[in-house]
């Protein structure tokens, strides 16, 4: 068997996954209140103490690395960081204050931006643009609490028309409503 | 995440406090916190706004804020924290605020319930109130990660090793059990409950085997979100011999609180446990 290895493909793959850096991600990210991603020295003690990584392929310090070499087409529409609890564990064990899961949320709200945003995850933030809140109120949770001795409908917006339309006001200026389709 | 989907922590909430002779009434008009794993990371201008209203609403009666949940702990905690420090963003909300008449002038403080019980209230306060003692009860608390961290914000306990939950269950007479990765995620949090069930009660069921491995007869947390996990986890998970049971509502059974008010059935896994 003659082995060849085809050298202008390679060269090709390589030229191609060069173009998907973005140099200006890591800027952007730091813009937008991602301060300490650059702090990161890659020593791997978020991915060992991620609950997370246990069960997933998601590796919260390839994550860092990716963002710092702009690799954004890799990061943003991946499902990989929306697999982070935002336990808090890497944030309290980094040994160079690098605020993970706020740079987390700042990456998730880019994506979000660009329209990546899960059905689930639509749901909820429907329901707070209709009711204030993000669980329904139906027949069911009456019930059980008129059985727990609450009275049934809480004096939250839920009881106030007036104070649901403030909180849709809001959603309106920070155009939430648009940000996630409601 | 209480209101609505588990009333009865609510309930017991209500009743262990006012059996503590603590003062609170309803915070009207207010909205979802907002629940910080989905909306802040949907668009945190959002989420600042939405939270800053909800302490705006207690600024102008005064009020400090209790919160029962975990959630609502970390966004209304952590927006006060970051608008007290930040002018510049301070003002960017209150433009915000200012459509609907509103001002937030940083003067809200946010307190969980089991900071209340431990830090104001007291163990021993808490141990006097206490008239059916569970003496023989293996308890593996459960902090949730937001009520601890991140720490550097909310300097309450140590992160890693936290012993508050731990004491105020002793309150009653019982043991808090050690076990392994005690402190790690329930699993729900930052919408991956939501997105990726699966991932999340593969944390779940660690967690599960590491309480029963320890003995334990039931769970005790400090947060509705973390309770739904445990409660439909379990039911999702097939693992139904260790109930999960609220602070609260454990207080409120050592209390002698008038059971009806404590939800313990209308869980998936209901609530029994031995005094023995
Ligand atoms: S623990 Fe901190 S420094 Fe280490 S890899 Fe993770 S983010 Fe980077
Ligand atoms: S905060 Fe997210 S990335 Fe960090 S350890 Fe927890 S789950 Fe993993």
């Amino acid at each position: 068997m003659e082995l060849r290895i085809d050298m202008t493909d390679e060269v090709e793959v390589v030229e191609k996954k060069a173009k998907l850096v973005n140099p200006e991600f890591v800027e952007e990210v730091i813009k937008a209140g991602a301060v300490s991603v650059n702090l990161c020295w890659q020593c791997g003690t978020c991915t060992a103490s991620c609950p997370s990584g246990l069960h997933t392929a998601f590796r919260v310090r390839k994550l860092i690395r990716r963002v710092q070499l702009g690799f954004m087409d890799e990061v943003l529409p991946a499902d990989d960081m929306w697999m982070c609890t935002t336990c808090y564990t890497c944030h309290e064990r980094c040994p160079r204050d690098v605020k993970i899961p706020e740079i987390i949320f700042t990456l998730r709200n880019m994506a979000v931006k660009m329209g990546y945003m899960a059905e689930t995850h639509k749901k909820a933030a429907t329901l707070l643009v209709k009711t204030g809140h993000t669980i329904p109120l139906d027949d069911k949770a009456k019930a059980l609490r008129k059985k727990v001795g609450l009275i049934e409908t809480p004096l939250t917006t839920l009881s106030n028309s007036e104070a649901l339309e403030e909180v849709q006001k809001i959603l309106r200026h920070t155009g939430f409503d648009k940000i996630v389709g409601a | 995440m209480a209101p609505l989907r588990y009333p009865g922590i609510e309930s017991a909430a209500r009743a262990v406090l006012s059996a503590l002779d603590v003062q609170f009434s309803d915070l009207k008009d207010v909205s979802c916190c907002p629940a910080p794993g989905v909306f802040r990371s949907f668009d945190q201008q959002t989420w600042l706004a939405i939270s800053a209203r909800n302490l705006a609403l207690a600024e102008v009666q005064n009020a400090d804020i209790i919160t029962i949940c975990n959630g609502c702990f970390a966004s209304l905690f952590e927006v006060a924290y970051i608008l007290n420090n930040d002018r510049e963003k301070l003002d960017e909300i209150n433009a915000i605020l200012a459509d609907i008449d509103l001002e937030y002038n940083c003067t809200t403080n946010v307190k969980h319930f089991a900071d209340i019980l431990f830090k104001d209230i007291g163990v021993k306060k808490i141990a006097d109130s206490v008239n059916y003692p569970y003496k023989n009860l293996k308890i593996a608390v459960h902090y949730g990660c937001h009520f601890l961290k991140p720490s550097n914000v909310k300097n309450i306990d140590d992160p890693e090793r936290p012993m508050i939950l731990d004491k105020l269950v002793e309150a009653v007479g019982a043991t808090s059990v050690d076990y392994m990765d005690k402190n790690r995620c329930c699993g729900a949090g930052g919408g991956v409950r939501a997105r990726a069930k699966e991932v999340a009660l593969k944390m779940t069921a660690d967690k599960l085997e590491n309480i029963e491995k320890a003995g334990a007869n039931c769970i005790v947390d400090i947060c509705p979100f973390c309770h739904l996990q445990f409660d439909m986890g379990a039911m999702e998970l097939g693992k139904t011999n260790i109930p999960v049971v609220n602070l609260a509502q454990l207080y409120g059974l050592a209390f002698g609180i008038d059971k009806s008010k404590l939800g313990l059935d209308i869980q998936a896994v209901p609530i029994k446990l031995d005094k023995g």
